[in-house]
């Protein structure tokens, strides 16, 4: 019994060095401007979302964001994938782009819908992804999700599977021009 | 003036929502199987969305209400995505095959 405990510990201690190890390329200086960022972030959403500006209700609202933000950085939960401010504006200028591809795949999408006979090719492939992070991997999968016509179905390793619902819509992710982006947001080429 | 522009960029965003929607459900209805109905139902979320709330906001004056109605768009934005993932996912887990043949024009005839 206390050997088995005893292996148990030496596999905690080793698992607490892994993390450390992981942790230290990143720097206390990020960490601590992440919590920055994160206090910020429920500061403006509780001020755009309270609408009520008495000094006893603002203070109650700073307090409890500093005490979010102080638990969080306790906790060591906000890391590059859950406050990703390392993408900085670009992942806006990204969002502008998807917002145009979105209006002309619901194009698509609708035209397929009204005149089946003549849009509607179903096709299932697989396509390689070129993002290295899981989060560059999420951002890609989820943003085929989004454009109609195209729906992420599986994503394995660097292999995405697609379904498209017309010949222009896988087109459109054979060419790779989202995944080449998606990739430049993320500064992984 | 600026009152009677507001009200039919409303109008204009409302109704082609609206057309959106209902093309979404005809899909919903028209389509063949699971996986080609998913991206009907996308419609709904994405540009149906973004038009009935944007044309919403344009009601709400430049308040509180218009920064939460813009936030609702981007709440949409983020989680309709995972969900149609979660359904294709599990229905290709599960062993549902895609309808992928049948659909040249040569066989139609």
């Amino acid at each position: 019994m206390a050997y088995t405990n005893n292996d148990h510990q030496t596999c905690q201690i080793r698992t607490a060095e892994t993390k450390v190890a992981v942790g230290a390329d990143d720097g206390d200086t990020q960490d601590l401007l992440r919590t920055i960022s994160l206090f910020l972030v429920l500061m403006a959403v509780w001020l755009l979302l309270s609408g009520h500006y008495t000094p006893l209700i603002t203070g109650f609202g700073i307090v409890s964001c500093l005490l979010s933000a102080l638990i969080a950085y306790r906790m060591d939960v906000i890391d590059r994938e859950s406050h990703p401010i390392h993408l900085g504006p670009r992942i806006i200028f990204y969002w502008g782009w998807l917002m145009a591809e979105i209006y002309k795949a619901n194009l698509d999408v609708a035209k397929c819908i009204l005149f089946p006979k003549k849009h509607l090719r179903p096709s299932m492939f697989t396509e390689k992804v070129t993002q290295k992070s899981d989060l560059g991997k999420v951002i890609y999968a989820n943003s085929i999700t989004l454009t109609p016509g195209t729906v992420t179905v599986d994503l394995d390793g660097d292999i995405v599977m697609v379904h498209a619902l017309t010949k222009a819509s896988a087109d459109g992710v054979k060419s790779g021009d989202m995944d080449r982006r998606v990739t430049a947001v993320m500064e992984e080429a | 003036m600026i009152d009677l522009l507001l009200d039919i960029g409303t109008w204009i965003l409302l109704i082609a929502g609206s057309i959106l929607l209902l093309i979404t459900g005809l899909g919903l209805l028209r389509l063949p199987d699971l996986y080609t109905r998913i991206h009907a139902g996308g419609m709904a979320d994405t540009l149906a969305t973004f038009l009935i709330f944007v044309g919403l906001s344009l009601q709400s004056g430049f308040s509180l209400v218009t920064v939460k109605l813009l936030l609702v768009i981007v709440f949409v934005f983020f989680t309709s995505p995972v969900s149609s993932y979660a359904l294709a996912q599990g229905s290709f887990v599960a062993g549902l095959k895609p309808k992928l043949d049948g659909f040249s024009e040569e066989e139609e005839e």
